[in-house]
């Protein structure tokens, strides 16, 4: 028995001397490149994070083919987180402890957003947070290692709530799903809307589990408040069966509806038919913009993929844009030199020229509002503006306050 | 007024749609004993396929049609998952088919994906029930209509099909008492198969039937399984009159509770669970399980301490495991350590299951509650390091002292049940309760102090942890107290006539486990640095038993191998692959196949085969007490 044991542990030593010697080749062979690390939702959230792929990949192919960032091929080593923060930060370690990464990107839910910064901000590594929207990650817990890409909910707030202003409905409901990102959104609108509206009330709240909603009763206890308005939050599957249930009931008729992210292609197509007639949303119209260099990309991107992007994979491109171009400013992998370069860097997206601010480490990559209608048996945003995000932050000094201080 | 009518309405639409799943699983489980994980994976086909089939197939015929063929098709699916899968393991110890259809569960999610892609679908809205009817001022749904009426049609057919037919008897017999039915010469193999079709089939047709409300995506399964589990068990098991009972008192509570609360949707069928179960032990309809006949748990070998060359090998073991950091990196250390705490984790559960006999759902509660702990010790108190370690686990320890207490008063899958409504109650908490948890942001920056900060610190911690652990809970496997648990797991009424208070030693091992629980989910908050209500999650307690099962729950430590073989696996895998959930089940299933005992178990099984080989020509007088059933009835 113990004559075994022995043989096993010799030989499990061997083995391990020998992945310790592969690793130190590929370390010797990989001199000519940068990696980026990447972890996203993959196998949790595949409708978002199959476009965001293929996003990245087309900007890495494109930042290669232009020579690389500093005389370096872009490498992107990409990790599956399956939803969960745990199992995020175990793949975080991997990339920065075994992969050696120059940094970390990606993320598509707050509280992995989260959880990332935090082990960013405890390691020392540069993170790009592409996707999540918490109010959280740039303020109250922002740290001097993450940046982030997309517009936060307070903005996407603060876009919606331009609108919203303007309705002259007094009573207002809400439906949203029951977590933070739910609740943070009704939380600022509700902020945004009072402060230029005191004039209207606000009557039922409905909070659904995220994923799970009941839809029929939902619907029936918004409608019995006897709302003017309603704001909705929920998306995915949740917002297939609230917008089927108040179809057929009758809800949305004669009734204002000022709904978050729900023209993004991601969760407004599958709606179809169903697509209810003139929401107020933000969103992604992919074929009605008419910048330049969305021109370019969304040309780029149909030529490779022979699909029309989704809102995914402006984030995906632009993340691994922006990485590049920070990398390219610092002119070097030094994570100090990153965070020098990043604050405040100005470069072009497909959206027009964005700017990762100094004071929050937020970008200003705006948004579209528009309206939903169907054309075709399908769903589509006419009247679409596009909102920079500049334009709808606090204050410095007020963002100033936000952030704990270092 | 007519609101409130409409509303109930409503309700009862939903209940109808949980009534059609739940039937199935419920009848699955009277027959079977089988925890169907899976039941939510064929809901979710059902789906899929309804949705293709009703996409190409026209006109009214084409979509019912289509609804019928999918489930049908589905059905089949079951049976031959039933003839090439489950068939093999109906010996095996209880649960054991949980984790074959935990690993079926896992490959139909990423499958679909494969299959139909990642975009949520929209499925046609269903001929003939388009649009709404007015009533008292309301729109009601025709469809809502139509599904309330289906669902007492359903329990009226199987209802006739229970009381009215040769094959509903014998399913009616066999749930009452199986062996008995085997025993009268009743071909159990199909009997077994063709209520697993028949179960399937309601699943199916549950699932088919929601895509004219719903959107089909490959989340459906996890939307629906917890649920319906829940609905079953209110009912009381194998009662399909209680498991629609069941249905319309959960999804009314629902449709009124949000109009006074609209937050408690998120807790609220565990809650009525919790209730239900303390007031009724066996749900609303069940009656008693019938004494098994057969003796639970191992009883060909006895458990016996280890040998004195097992212990060395158990040392050289350790010293190796100990000796990786000389040869590891940084990354490896770090899974090493998450590897040591699921040890830590498993090894709780499998005391409680293997040795206790009581199979938690919601063992994570008190991991998560541990985690937890130290977090608020850390980040309000801000204690050291060592305090938090040592204090945190407490937080567990009160928990399962607490719902440990209501829990052991019941037994088999109601005590189960009722631990997940436990564990999802104070899941619901961490999630709601933002000021002081904050919600699922968590709580951030619990990282370890000077002294245990880096992975070989951290590694060695957790590592001297797990081992100090474990061997503590076996050397309480062989104390008098270890004992007299087996006693109580063996046979309830012998142990307590020889004077074992049997409900205080079980609440006992209940608080023991649920204390080292917690002190794997201390350390977990110190590997990740922060805590989520994912740490409490069904995912999580699903996890552990996935490992228990695994390493062979009739083993005295299995769940160590079974902790480390299953862990390192998904974290590999998750690494390398985005279809990690497809090779994973894929693993386990095979696993389930090679080792219908678990690992440990089946290679404890051929060990003692080769030994009683060995030893049989000098029949030695041990060899013959070896051999002599432990608890032979």
């Amino acid at each position: 028995m113990k004559r075994r044991d022995l043989l096993i542990g010799a030989s499990l030593f061997g083995a391990s001397f020998a992945v310790a010697l592969a690793g130190s080749v590929t370390a010797a062979l990989a001199q000519a490149e940068i990696k980026i690390g990447e972890i996203n939702s993959y196998s949790a959230l595949p409708a978002f994070t199959e476009p965001y792929r293929k996003g990245w990949q087309l900007a890495v192919e494109e930042i290669n083919a232009a020579g690389g960032v500093n005389g370096k091929k872009i490498v992107v080593i990409s990790k599956d987180d399956g939803g969960k923060p745990a199992d995020a930060l175990t793949a975080a370690n991997e990339l920065v402890e075994k992969e050696k990464v120059a940094m970390l990107a990606g993320t598509f839910l707050s509280n992995i957003g989260l959880a990332v910064s935090d082990f960013a901000n405890q390691k020392k590594v540069f993170f790009l947070a592409a996707e999540p929207l918490t109010d959280a990650i740039t303020w109250s817990k922002g740290n001097r290692y993450t940046f982030r890409l997309r517009p936060s909910n307070y903005m996407q707030a603060a876009m919606l709530v331009d609108e919203a202003a303007k309705l002259p409905a007094k009573r207002w409901a809400s439906i949203a799903p029951n977590y933070e990102y739910g609740q943070s959104a009704v939380g600022v609108f509700k902020k945004l809307l009072m402060a230029k509206r005191p004039d209207i009330e606000w009557v039922d709240e409905q909070w659904p589990p995220l994923g799970k909603i009941d839809a029929g009763p939902v619907v029936q206890a918004t409608a019995a408040a006897k709302p003017d308005a309603i704001l909705n939050v929920m998306f995915g599957a949740d917002l297939v069966k609230l917008v089927r249930e108040g179809n057929t009931r009758g809800t949305f008729k004669d009734r204002a509806v000022v709904s978050f992210l729900t023209g993004e292609p991601e969760y407004l197509d599958p709606l179809k038919e169903e697509t209810p007639e003139g929401w107020i949303v933000t969103g992604y119209p992919w074929n009605d913009i008419k910048i330049p260099e969305h021109d370019k990309f969304l040309k780029a991107y149909q030529a490779k993929y022979n699909d029309y992007p989704r809102l995914g994979s402006i984030v995906g491109y632009q993340t691994i844009k922006a990485a590049a171009a920070i990398l390219a400013k610092a002119g070097s992998e030094d994570t100090d030199k990153m965070i020098a370069a990043a604050e405040g860097i100005t470069m072009p997206s497909p959206f027009g020229e964005i700017t990762f601010r100094k004071i929050d480490h937020q970008s200003t990559l705006g948004a579209f509002v528009g309206k939903t209608t169907q054309k075709d048996g399908k769903g589509v945003m006419v009247g679409n503006t596009y909102r920079n995000g500049k334009d709808y932050l606090p204050s410095d000094a007020e963002v100033s306050t936000l952030r704990p201080k270092e | 007024m007519g609101f409130y009518f409409v509303q109930f309405l409503t309700g009862l639409a939903s209940a109808s749609a949980l009534f059609l799943v739940a039937s199935g699983l419920s009848i699955i489980f009277g027959v079977t004993r089988i925890v169907n994980f899976a039941h939510g994976a064929f809901y979710m086909l059902g789906a899929y396929i309804a949705f293709t089939l009703t996409e190409r197939l026209s006109g009214a015929f084409g979509f019912w049609g289509g609804i019928l063929i999918a489930a049908l098709a589905v059905a089949v699916i079951g049976v031959i998952v039933e003839m090439l899968l489950l068939r093999r393991i109906y010996s095996s110890p209880e649960l054991f088919q949980l984790l074959a259809t935990f690993g079926l569960t896992l490959m139909v999610e990423d499958l679909v994906v494969l299959i139909w892609g990642p975009d949520d679908l929209l499925g046609r809205r269903a001929p003939g029930f388009r649009g709404a009817v007015e009533m008292f001022g309301q729109n009601v749904p025709s469809y809502d209509l139509f599904m309330i009426v289906l669902g007492p049609v359903v329990l009226g057919i199987l209802w006739l099909l229970f009381h009215r037919t040769r094959w509903g008897i014998l399913v009616r017999a066999a749930t009452q008492d199986r062996d008995m039915v085997a025993a009268l010469g009743v071909n159990q193999k199909w009997l077994f198969t063709s209520v697993f079709g028949a179960g399937v089939f309601l699943a199916a047709l549950g699932g088919a039937l929601q895509i004219p409300r719903d959107a089909v995506h490959h989340a459906l399964d996890l939307r629906i399984i917890v649920e319906v589990f829940v609905v079953v068990v209110i009912g009381g098991l194998g009662s399909i009159t209680g498991a629609f009972v069941a249905a319309v008192l959960v999804a009314e509570l629902n449709a009124f509770g949000i109009l006074i609360l609209p937050k408690v949707s998120i807790v609220l069928v565990f809650l009525v669970m919790a209730v239900v179960l303390i007031v009724r032990p066996y749900g609303l309809f069940g009656k008693p399980e019938a004494v098994a006949r057969k003796t639970p748990g191992l009883s060909v070998r006895p458990w016996a301490p280890f040998t004195r060359n097992e212990r060395i090998a158990c040392l050289v073991g350790v010293a190796l495991a100990a000796l990786l950091p000389l040869v590891a990196g940084n990354y490896a250390l770090t899974v090493g350590a998450e590897i040591a705490i699921f040890v830590i984790f498993a090894a709780s559960l499998h005391f409680l299951m293997s040795v206790g006999g009581l199979a938690s759902f919601g063992h994570a509660a008190y991991f998560g509650l541990g985690a937890y702990g130290v977090a608020f010790l850390a980040k309000l108190a801000g204690l050291p390091m060592i305090l938090c370690l040592a204090l945190g686990p407490l937080l567990g320890l009160a928990g399962a002292a607490i719902f440990g207490f209501f829990a052991v008063q019941l037994s088999g899958v109601y005590f189960a049940m009722l631990t997940l409504a436990f564990a999802q109650i104070v899941w619901s908490i961490a999630f709601q309760w933002v000021p002081v948890t904050g919600g699922d942001n968590g709580i951030l920056g619990i990282w370890p102090e000077q002294w245990a900060a880096g992975p070989a610190r951290f590694y060695w911690l957790s590592l001297g942890i797990a081992v100090a652990v474990v061997s503590i809970l076996r050397i309480i496997v062989f104390s008098p107290f270890g004992y007299a648990l087996r006693g109580t797991r063996d046979s309830l009424l012998r142990s307590e006539s020889i004077g074992i208070d049997a409900k205080r030693i079980q609440w006992t091992a209940f608080v023991i486990a649920g204390t080292a629980a917690g002190i794997g989910g201390s350390l977990f908050a110190y590997l990740k640095g922060s805590v989520f209500p994912d740490n409490i999650g069904i995912g999580l307690s699903v996890d552990a038993l996935v490992m228990v099962l695994l390493g062979g729950v009739e083993t005295v430590s299995g769940a160590v191998i079974g902790a480390i073989v299953f862990k390192a696996l998904s974290i590999w895998l998750v690494s390398q692959t985005d279809w990690s959930k497809l090779i994973l089940g894929g693993v386990i299933v095979l696993i389930v196949v090679a080792f219908p005992k678990g690992i440990v178990g089946m290679i404890e099984t051929w060990r003692h085969s080769w030994r009683a080989r060995s030893d049989a020509p000098s029949a030695k007088p041990a060899g013959l007490a070896a051999s002599q059933p432990e608890g032979a009835e």
